[in-house]
């Protein structure tokens, strides 16, 4: 005969909320974890799909991710004539924030490398990718946009074509796409009273110097688009992605590369290396923390449940002593009641979880490794928490039935 | 008719008990002997304080006495300040306890709780289920084999206890004032059930009892008065 069962059984809805509430507390210490593997998944996952051999950034920035890179857009040619790499394209992300339909929208906008890069290698959740130069977005489907919704950035209005699923930046926020040229002019977007003072400027300037005292006509070209004035440069990307052809040693490659003065190059494991050392990080020591802080939580409340269900058993333990009941069938009752909670509570936290965390405002990825780590956990703090309360029933004396 | 033989279930000689030390010290009981009989139902009765429940304790192998010698069913149990014996072995196959409150385990049923006391000494399930339920039958609580103590009166809570008390077949049987939470009527029941069960079950039976109104069911009664005792009538 069981007393373990029979007891939870006898009080099974005060065994049930227990459960119930332990579960709940489980469930916080397994979001936390699942928090930590979606803020890793989410920082490798462009790094993963874009799935360029080398990132070629600002020299001595780790950009594009942990820090500002700006590198003019034409470097793409200059890479492509490096012996083994067989193609590149220019990379810009940045966020923006906007109120749309009454809601803060913000949203991490790729460069695509328009018309090579048309975003197919994006996992599609609805709708299609890009088909035209300028003017389309593909968006993650956590941006709570639907295709066929109308966006204004900049000074134009985007249509969002498509939808992804699971590409959210490493700050949590929706990865949307566009072409490369559309990234930029949203990016660099100016006021028209910017750009007049600006272009005032230019010829303020031109008049100041000797150029605009012999040439007057200069002016006007000063005074237009600064695209139409060869002196201000190439627009800037924060990245160029590079494919090294198969057979070349990927190593070799990003040496010389990095071998030029003005930029630096990391592969792909490098760069994730840095998303993965940088915000993800700290992120992931803070959630550790508190993952730490709530299993010990989870252990002394479990230890005071335990115990105070071990004192209302205290004068039918001092009586199983008295009719003459081994220690193994006390410290039984406790110890399986114990991993009962224990266990129960883990399926509650799973089930919970489950129904619970895709509504979390963060991606929360559980990992089969981690669920059995937790599974072990708790097998282990349920075990440690019956601990005070089989001490107190081993205290209790069969003389209490007397009394 | 007794079945009753010479082998004694209890025998105690120069039981002393003390609680305290120095000006707060209290002899409870003071060099008590006594013997009981197997098939023998034998009273104990005294004013508040005389050291009654005290003795059973000692007897009952709860508490240990200072000085004095215990012989349980032919075994030396205690002696010369030393428990000879494993006492929670001892206690469940050689002892049924019965109280003022049945104790039953809340969340078993009335048949359950007379398996568990077989279960305990590792009876198997098969013999401790047909056993349990010969003894509700005995007792005739039978139809209430599956209901919880909660749903038992106190009569029958009192009989279940009797069961559980007697199904490891005991020498010996103590009971500490059964009777006090049942009206007359169950009260005498109750006391009659304690002496079928000795003559019929050939336990010695010793009932701490302030009830004299039944003191005629009893083989033997014993007065305790100030931790000693006085007095025995037949």
């Amino acid at each position: 005969m069981n007393l373990a069962t029979k007891d939870i059984k006898h009080n099974f809805g005060r065994f049930v909320l227990t459960s119930a509430g332990i579960g709940l507390l489980l469930m916080v210490v397994m979001g936390m974890g699942g928090i930590y593997r979606g803020i890793v998944e989410d920082a490798v996952t462009l790094v993963e799909r874009i799935g360029a051999d080398l990132w070629v950034v600002q020299k001595n920035t780790r950009g594009p991710f942990a820090e500002i890179s700006r590198i003019p857009r034409d470097l793409e040619d200059g890479v492509l004539t490096v012996p083994g790499v067989e193609s590149t394209h220019g990379f810009v992300s940045h966020t923006v924030q906007r109120d749309y339909k009454g809601k803060s929208l913000r949203l991490t906008i790729q460069g695509l490398s328009w018309p090579l890069d048309k975003g197919l290698w994006l996992p599609k959740a609805a709708g299609r990718g890009l088909t035209q130069a300028h003017y389309e977005l593909v968006a993650d489907k956590s941006s709570r946009l639907q295709v066929g919704d109308k966006l204004p950035l900049g000074k134009e209005i985007f249509t969002v074509k498509g939808l992804t699923k699971g590409m959210i930046s490493q700050a949590g926020d929706s990865m949307a796409f566009m072409t490369l040229d559309d990234a930029q002019a949203v990016q660099f977007d100016l006021s028209p009273e910017s750009i007049r003072i600006e272009r005032m400027a230019r010829v303020n300037r031109l008049f100041n110097i000797e150029l605009g005292q012999i040439q007057p006509q200069m002016s006007e070209r000063a005074g237009g688009p600064s695209s139409g004035i060869p002196a201000l440069g190439t627009s800037m990307v924060s990245a160029v992605l590079v494919s090294v052809k198969p057979g070349y040693n990927i190593e070799a490659v990003a040496k010389h590369i990095d071998a030029w003065p003005d930029v630096s190059v990391y592969t792909k494991d490098g760069q994730k290396q840095l998303l993965l050392q940088g915000p993800a990080d700290r992120a992931r020591r803070q959630l550790g923390l508190f993952r730490r802080l709530l299993i010990i939580v989870s252990a002394i409340i479990m230890a005071l449940i335990l115990y105070t269900l071990t004192l209302d058993k205290l004068h039918d333990i001092a009586m199983l002593k008295l009719i003459g009941a081994k220690n193994s069938l006390i410290l039984g009752l406790i110890m399986q009641q114990a991993i009962l909670l224990g266990g129960i509570g883990f399926c509650i936290a799973y089930l919970l979880g489950q129904w619970i965390f895709p509504y979390f405002p963060r991606r929360v990825v559980l990992v089969r490794g981690d669920l059995y780590s937790l599974a072990i956990i708790v097998f282990v703090i349920s075990i440690l928490a019956s601990l005070l309360g089989i001490w107190r029933a081993m205290r209790a004396d069969p003389s209490e039935v007397l009394s | 008719m007794s079945l009753s033989n010479n082998n004694p279930a209890l025998q105690a000689a120069g039981l002393t008990k003390i609680y305290g030390s120095g000006h707060t010290e209290v002899v409870a009981v003071r060099d008590v002997s006594l013997s009981v009989a197997r098939g023998e139902i034998v009273a104990l009765v005294g004013p508040s304080g005389a050291g009654k429940s005290t003795l059973l304790a000692l007897l009952g192998l709860i508490r240990p006495p200072n000085t004095g010698r215990i012989i349980i069913d032919e075994t030396v149990v205690f002696d010369n300040h030393q428990v000879k014996v494993n006492v929670r072995r001892f206690r469940r196959q050689k002892f049924g306890f019965v109280f003022q409150k049945a104790n039953l385990i809340p969340f078993l049923t009335a048949a359950e709780n007379v398996r568990l006391a077989m279960e305990i000494d590792d009876q198997p399930a098969r013999i401790s289920r047909r056993r349990a339920m010969e003894l509700l039958e005995y007792l005739g609580v039978a139809e209430r084999a599956e209901n919880l103590p909660s749903m038992l009166s106190g009569g029958e809570e009192q009989r279940v206890a009797v069961a559980r008390a007697l199904a490891n077949r005991p020498s010996l049987i103590v009971a500490d004032e059964p009777t006090a939470a049942l009206d007359s009527v169950h009260g005498r029941q109750v006391m009659e059930l304690f002496r079928k069960v000795a003559h019929e079950q050939n336990a010695g039976v010793i009932v701490v009892t302030h009830d004299h109104r039944a003191l005629d069911l009893f083989d033997r009664t014993l007065e305790m008065e100030d931790g000693q005792l006085r007095k025995s009538h037949n």
